[in-house]
């Protein structure tokens, strides 16, 4: 296992304690009516996105579908903007006009947030494509679901990608339910890591709650696809504790298996163990830490409930350039 | 600190639920993620969640309580190492997201990005009346717009099935894999929905693809990126990203083919706010119009049509020939009544036309040559002075460009017509296979003569 330096373990820590802090928040918004629509939270899976970003270098390209709150906060697009978005103000990322689905931040090179299932596929293989027409070393890192895993435009993407060698490394985030229907009541093979095969991308599951195997498996990735290598998946096996979407009965899943996953293999639990294990830093240190994140969340939820909605001038705005 | 606990909304529709039960009392430790309510909405019964470990201070509202508002605090909550009576403030405290202490101030989100480019300024090629002109069929022109702007930005690449070793399947790619090499020509597999989506994520990276569909009919396949990922994406991102891209191919009837090789789209691709629609007819519009297309930084549907590509027209003999979009060319004057249609619809526009000269009706022929934006303001004049208005169109009739002109048309300029507004279309049948049928099912010159004659209220010549 890839061991991380103390500055390292402290910077994951504080990443994925933000983008949880800032779900939390999100939740709580939505319970007050702040919040409209749909809203996929990221807790349980912040691992993933953490591990990922720290594997790659200013230039690369990341993309996903709707879970993606996470995928921005990672980026490091500002909190303030991104829970904006989410009530639907002027500051948010997208004016107001996009929503927890659709935000983008060309200068963080986050390419959204997409919400129909599937559809990053194709859309982050072209901007690999792009990379490799320009003949620069950028590599895309293109995120999806168990559920979109089943969809046949991430095959013909796959076939493509492979047959023209695109530096792509598709994240295939395996939180074991696609909405309410278990991977195994969806899928014929639930081994996602080899759903290249037909097309010879080699790809690798990985312990997705455990932030070092993200990191270690996305090295090995990215390094690969910069130097040529072509596509590679990686399967992240993760999990989400809370329902698909805020209004999910979560009817098809004990309360057991959510809570056995939150108390043996939470991402954020493990950490702190080998933090104050390995005498990086105490309980007191990470408290004070905690208590400096969830002011960031708090100061995004503030901002986002405070700003002023869009002007109506802007229903007409940003339709064609 | 107390932070009351509100009762959440649950989904995005919910007012009111039932608090069915409580499965913590006052007093008990909470962790986050710990249950510790029941609620019953109309749709399901879910359970809420403690967000912030702590202590549970006080239940506010009873177990079986109905009709509870969302929003209402249902419980307090005192943080860890508080004490559990007495902290809690006498009157309600404010709702933790309102209350949080802020610690640091993180700066105003970041401005939206590098603002919206201004559009390129595509001005119309000045054409003279000694300007030489050269023969050339639409096949020539449209593959000499795209070898031009191929010369001009490398940045702009073509891509679809047989595009590249085959030439294109109507030959409308020859020569240029000869002359740009296999990197700016790109044969894919049979597969739209994906390669759709690759050249918009590329489109997203700045590049400026021409994807090719071999007809229009198979672009379905594709149709969900054409409208979801490059048509919404500049609204949806307050203006930041946006993709320069053309969706070309042969659109329409073709010839004995049957229903699932000869459709018109035109109108489906018309009604999407965040694309350009483009229907030429004619050489000279066909290369004018897709090379201001692939200059154009939105997404075009470029609407071509099979059983045109043959046909030879006069085209300027000039550099760099540029046909603004979203302006309709009025080919024929006349004052008697307006004649309205773009792509092959003008072949049977303009023999009807000659025809109607003969019988002393003087008609004025416009091309709309654009479908997005529709360029009413021609049609609109040309209305006013003929006081009458004939759509020829290859699509079905219900809800076609035809039916859109003739209600604008009506809501617009009612006080000047002489006559209702009438559609000329294709049958509202599947296109059938057999030669007699497929006839029947197309508009012919005879139904525009007949349309134009009942407009005019004179009896069949």
């Amino acid at each position: 296992m890839l061991e991380f330096t103390p500055e390292q373990e402290l910077d994951a820590y504080r990443e994925m304690l933000l983008i949880r802090r800032f779900e939390e928040k999100a939740g709580q918004l939505y319970g007050m009516g702040f919040i409209g629509g749909f809203c996929h939270l990221y807790i349980g899976q912040e691992a993933v996105v953490v591990g990922m970003q720290m594997a790659i270098s200013k230039g690369d390209q990341v993309i996903t579908t709707y879970r993606d709150h996470g995928h921005m906060l990672a980026s490091g697009m500002d909190p303030k903007g991104v829970m904006a978005e989410l009530t639907g103000r002027a500051g948010g990322y997208s004016k107001g006009k996009g929503g927890s689905m659709h935000m983008f931040s060309l200068e963080k090179n986050f390419y959204g947030g997409h919400g129909i299932v599937g559809a990053s596929v194709p859309l982050g293989s072209g901007l690999a494509f792009a990379n490799k027409y320009r003949g620069n070393d950028r590599v895309s890192l293109t995120y999806f679901g168990d559920g979109a895993a089943n969809q046949g435009q991430v095959y013909e993407s796959f076939n493509m990608a492979k047959l023209w060698d695109l530096p792509v490394i598709y994240v295939i985030e395996n939180n074991k339910y696609g909405m309410g229907t278990s991977i195994e009541r969806s899928s014929a093979t639930t081994d996602f890591s080899q759903r290249g095969a037909s097309f010879d991308i080699p790809g690798e599951q990985v312990d997705g709650m455990d932030v070092r195997a993200v990191k270690e498996a996305g090295d090995k990735a990215v390094k690969r696809a910069r130097e040529g290598g072509g596509p590679y998946i990686l399967e992240m096996l993760t999990y989400r504790y809370r329902g698909h979407s805020m209004s999910d009965p979560a009817k098809y899943r004990s309360r057991e298996e959510v809570q056995k996953v939150r108390k043996e293999s939470d991402p954020i639990e493990q950490l702190k163990k080998r933090i104050v294990a390995d005498g990086i830093a105490s309980e007191d240190d990470l408290k004070a830490l905690d208590k400096e994140v969830k002011a960031i969340a708090a100061a995004a939820a503030e901002f986002a409930q405070n700003d002023v909605h869009p002007d109506p001038s802007e229903l007409y705005t940003d339709i064609l350039r | 600190m107390a932070t009351e606990i509100l009762m959440p909304a649950l989904s995005p529709t919910m007012e009111e639920g039932k608090l069915a039960r409580w499965l913590v009392k006052e007093g008990d430790e909470i962790n986050a993620g710990d249950v510790i309510a029941e609620i019953e909405t109309d749709k399901a019964t879910m359970e809420v969640e403690a967000i912030d470990d702590g202590l549970m201070s006080k239940l506010l509202v009873a177990e079986g309580a109905e009709g509870v508002k969302v929003n209402t605090p249902i419980a307090i909550v005192m943080e860890e190492g508080e004490e559990a009576n007495g902290a809690a403030p006498a009157t309600a405290p404010a709702p933790t997201v309102a209350k949080a202490p802020i610690v640091e101030a993180p700066s105003a989100p970041e401005p939206a990005l590098s603002a919206a480019p201004a559009s390129p300024v595509i001005t119309e090629t000045k054409v003279s009346g000694d300007t030489a002109m050269v023969e050339i069929t639409v096949r020539e022109a449209l593959r000499d717009a795209m070898a031009e702007e191929m010369r001009l930005d490398d940045d702009v690449f073509v891509m679809g099935e047989e595009v590249a070793e085959y030439q294109g399947a109507y030959k409308v790619t020859q020569g240029l894999l000869a002359e740009f090499g296999e990197k700016r020509v790109i044969d894919t597999p049979i597969t739209e929905h994906g390669f759709a989506g690759i050249a918009v994520g590329s489109a997203f990276a700045g590049l400026k693809p021409v994807v090719e569909f071999m007809t229009w009919n198979f672009a379905m396949q594709a149709i969900d990126h054409i409208l979801n990922s490059a048509a919404k994406t500049l609204y949806m991102s307050g203006g930041q990203m946006s993709s320069s891209i053309v969706f070309r191919g042969p659109n329409g009837a073709a010839s004995r083919v049957g229903a699932q090789h000869s459709q018109d789209y035109s109108s489906w691709y018309a009604q999407v706010p965040g694309l350009k629609v483009v229907a030429p007819y004619t050489a000279a519009d066909a290369k004018g119009l897709l090379k201001a297309a692939i200059r154009d930084p939105n997404p075009v549907v470029f609407l071509e049509h099979e059983m045109v590509y043959g046909q030879t027209f006069d085209i300027p003999d000039v550099e760099d020939l540029i046909i603004p979009i979203g302006k309709a060319d009025i080919v024929r004057t006349g004052k008697d009544v307006t004649i309205v249609s773009f792509s092959r619809g003008m072949q049977l526009a303009n023999e009807a036309g000659k025809k109607l000269a003969e019988q002393g009706i003087d008609a004025e022929i416009i091309d709309l040559r654009t479908l997005r934006p529709l360029d009413m303001e021609t049609v609109l004049t040309s209305v006013r002075k003929t006081n009458r208005i004939v759509t020829v169109e290859e699509a079905w009739p219900v809800a076609s460009i035809g039916s859109e002109i003739c209600s604008r048309v009506t809501s617009e300029a009612f006080d000047y017509l002489d006559a209702p507004p009438t559609k000329v279309t294709a049958k509202d049948v599947p296109m059938p296979y057999a030669a007699n049928l497929e006839k029947l099912a197309l508009p012919s010159i005879d139904d525009v003569m007949n349309a134009v004659h009942g407009v005019c209220y004179k009896d069949q010549a």
